[in-house]
Order: structure tokens, then sequence, then C-alpha cells
């Protein structure tokens, strides 16, 4: 099966911010993305689970962009601007897609 | 009632007992859990509850000098109350100024969810309120974070730090006061306040009868919550932080006393009054700061607001609160 090279954007921000990172994925023609919630984990502030929480300030979520090589620094520039005084991740790496045409 | 009989009998109310439960059981590390889905339907039942009832309370009584005079004291005092707040902890604590505005917001802002709690005590003791004490707990959200916007941006400056927002402050307003909690609270004030006796006659079987229950199921789950943020506090708190958390409510408490000493409310509005004063917010205010203040530590605004001052105003504040509203109103 022919496979085609492209770059994942793994976002993990702040529930709080999720809404104008979509915005701005919208406005930046991002031909897709999709919104994971993100149970628990641990960083440098310590361990931390959404169980429990009264208000999204406490909870993160992931958000995962496909695009091309092209796209990725038009994509990537503003997204870093957003997320970047926020607790979060921002990963980038290669993945492989069955149907090109849809990023 | 004395102050000590008040505290006595709101200790034992089963609202306060489950919230003591809930907390218990987070602090033994226990499986309890709420499921978030259901704790939201709790909450939204909440505000449709007391807001519809308040709506209904304004209609039969209708708006008077009082009510437009305690929006502007309200006002006065969610602006006020940051700035007395953050001098404190700057005073008292090592908090940058980021960390200590963003504290200050949530103390000039309101839980409503402590507000509800208080409306029952006040029920309890067969005392009466005015209805337009729901609208004065929406108009409290907002102004507490252009407060604290502000006083982040001067105490940065002087710091030498750069704490600018990148957020327009027309659009974190307009988010605050439009969230679900606010939204729900004032929508269904609204719809009580245009359908009158009638409406409740429709549908009181819903939003009188089921009340009380559903308070302590909801509490069970803060006290879960609250418990998980005790746990915490030790981790992320110092002792002067810790102090604020129980102290400072007991002066916005008192700043607000002075304001009904000026109003004519009722015993039971003046107390509402001064709980909303005293109390912090935990839901709207963490979630602004998070978009305007991303520096500020969320951990110690949110294990200070949920995890110290919410249990002291639900199990001693509300009763000391009622009982400073009898010295001051009435």
């Amino acid at each position: 099966m022919q496979m085609h090279p492209k770059k994942r954007i793994e976002i993990i921000v702040e529930a709080p911010v999720l809404h104008r990172l979509t915005d701005l994925l919208d406005r930046l023609d991002a031909t897709g993305y999709t919104v994971v919630p993100v149970l628990g984990g641990r960083g440098r502030g310590g361990s931390w689970t959404r169980e429990g929480l009264a208000t999204d300030a406490g909870r993160m979520v992931m958000v995962v962009v496909v695009t091309g090589e092209e796209r990725l620094d038009a994509i990537l520039q503003p997204v870093f601007s957003l997320v970047t005084r926020q607790i979060g991740i921002v990963t980038v790496s290669d993945v492989m897609v069955m149907r090109a045409e849809h990023f | 009632m004395s102050g000590a009989e008040l505290a006595l009998q709101n200790l034992t109310s089963p609202m306060v007992l489950f919230f003591a439960l809930g907390a218990f059981a987070a602090l033994m590390r226990s499986d309890l859990t709420i499921p978030e889905a259901v704790a939201k339907t709790l909450a939204l039942y909440l505000m449709l509850s007391i807001g519809f009832k308040g709506g209904v309370e304004v209609a039969k009584s209708g708006i008077d000098a009082t009510m437009l005079l305690t929006i502007a004291a309200s006002i006065v005092l969610s602006f006020a109350i940051p700035v007395i707040g953050y001098a404190l902890l700057r005073a008292t604590t090592r908090l940058s100024a980021v960390d200590a505005a963003a504290v200050s917001a949530h103390y000039g802002s309101i839980s409503i969810v402590t507000f509800v709690a208080a409306t029952e005590v006040v029920r309890g003791l067969g005392l009466t309120f005015e209805g337009y004490l729901i609208a004065i707990a929406a108009v409290m959200e907002t102004p507490a974070i252009v407060s604290a916007l502000l006083l982040a941006r001067r105490g940065s400056k002087a710091d030498g730090v750069k704490a600018e927002s990148g957020e327009s402050l027309p659009a974190l307003l307009r988010e605050v006061a439009f969230n679900g909690s606010v939204v729900m609270l004032v929508g269904s004030f609204l719809i009580g306040w245009i359908s009158g006796e009638r409406g409740m006659a429709m549908i009181a079987p819903f939003v009188i009868d089921p009340f009380r229950g559903i308070l302590c199921l909801f509490l069970l789950d803060m006290g879960l919550v609250a418990g998980r943020g005790l746990r915490q506090s030790g981790k992320v708190l110092t002792p002067p932080a810790l102090a604020f958390g129980i102290y400072f409510p007991l002066i916005s408490a008192s700043l607000a006393a002075l304001f009904c000493l000026m109003l004519d409310l009722s015993v039971g509005g003046a107390a509402l009054l001064i709980t909303l004063a005293a109390s912090a917010s935990y839901i709207a205010v963490p979630a602004a700061m998070r978009l305007a203040l991303p520096e500020a530590n969320p951990a110690l605004y949110l294990t200070l607001s949920l995890g110290v001052t919410f249990p002291f105003n639900l199990t001693l504040g509300i009763p000391l609160y009622v009982w400073i509203a009898g010295a001051v109103a009435g």
C-alpha cells in the first residue's frame, strides 16, 4: 500500500486555551485537527489528574494536527506564539498517511 | 441564636456533614467519586433552582432603590477586595506580583456554591432574603478580574517583570460574564421573574422539593474536590499564604458588613451579601486567570480558594456571617 509522509503536530495545552487554539487553526486553514481529553500525567510541576477538578483551569487537552511539511512553519509559528506562556507541550513528528489529499 | 449555636447547627446539618464525608474520603484516598457529567448536572440543577426562586421573589417584591444601591455596593466591593488582598499578600507572603494579583482576583469574585449553601442556612433559620441577591452574585463575578489585571500590570512593572496579558480584556470579561454557571443562574432568574408565582406553582416539585438532597450530593462531590486540594495544600502553600485563605474572607466580610450598615437589607439578605464578599471563586476566575495571567501558579490559587477558603466558609464562615448580619441589618 502506498503511504505518504506528513508532519504530525501534537499540542497538549490547558483546557481554557482550547477554543482560542482551534479558532487559530481554523484561521490558518489547517485541513483538520482532532481534540482529545487528557486524563492525567506528570510534569515539572508534579503529577496531576483530570479526576475531581471543579474547573477547566486544571484540565489539559491534546490537539493533533496532521499537515504537509510545506505548511508546517505557517501553522507552528502562530500556534507556538499562542501557547508559549501556557502550561503544555508541543511536539512535531514524522508520520505516514494513506490519503495524502486529506492533509 | 448565639454565634456558637449557629455554628453548631450548621456543622451538624446534612449538607455540611456530606461535605465532610467527601473531604474525609479524599483525605483517606478512597475511590469514592461522582462522575464528572453527574457533578455538572447537579451544579446546573442548583443554578436553575436558586436562580428561578430568586426571580420569583423579585416578581413578588418588585424593584426598589435598595436593589440598585446593593448592586452598586457589590460592584465597589468586587473592585476593592482584590486591592486589599493584593496589598496583604505582597506584605505577608513572598508571592510575586502576578501570583498575588491572581489570588486576589479569586477573592474579589464569588463562589456560587458557597452562596447556595448560605441560602440554605438562611432559610433554615426561618429568615427571608431579597431575591435580587441572585443577580448580585452574577454582577460580582467580573469586576475583580479587572482589578487584578491592573494590579498585576502595576506590580510587575515595579518588580521589573513583564506581565502583559496576551488577552483582550473585553473578550476575557465576556467569557467570564457568559460562563455556563452565570448564564444558567441569570437565565433562570429572569425566567422566574417573568413567570412569577404561576411559574413556581408549575415546577415547584422540581425546583424546591429535591433541592436539599441534591445539594447534599453536590457538596459530597465538593468535599472530595476540597479534600484533594487540602492534600495539596502543604506542598504548595506557605503558612502565611495558608493563613490568608482563612483571615482574608473575614476582612472581606467586615467590609461587606460596613456596606450593609448603609443598605436597607434584611438580615438574610445582608448575610448573603457578606457571604458573597467573603467567598472565593474557583470556577470562572481560575479559567480566566489561565488566559490572562498564565505565569501565575494555578496550584496556588486553586488550592487556596477550594482547599482552604471554601471549607472554612462552609463550616464556620457562613454561621459567622449570619451572626454578623444580625448585628448590622434588619
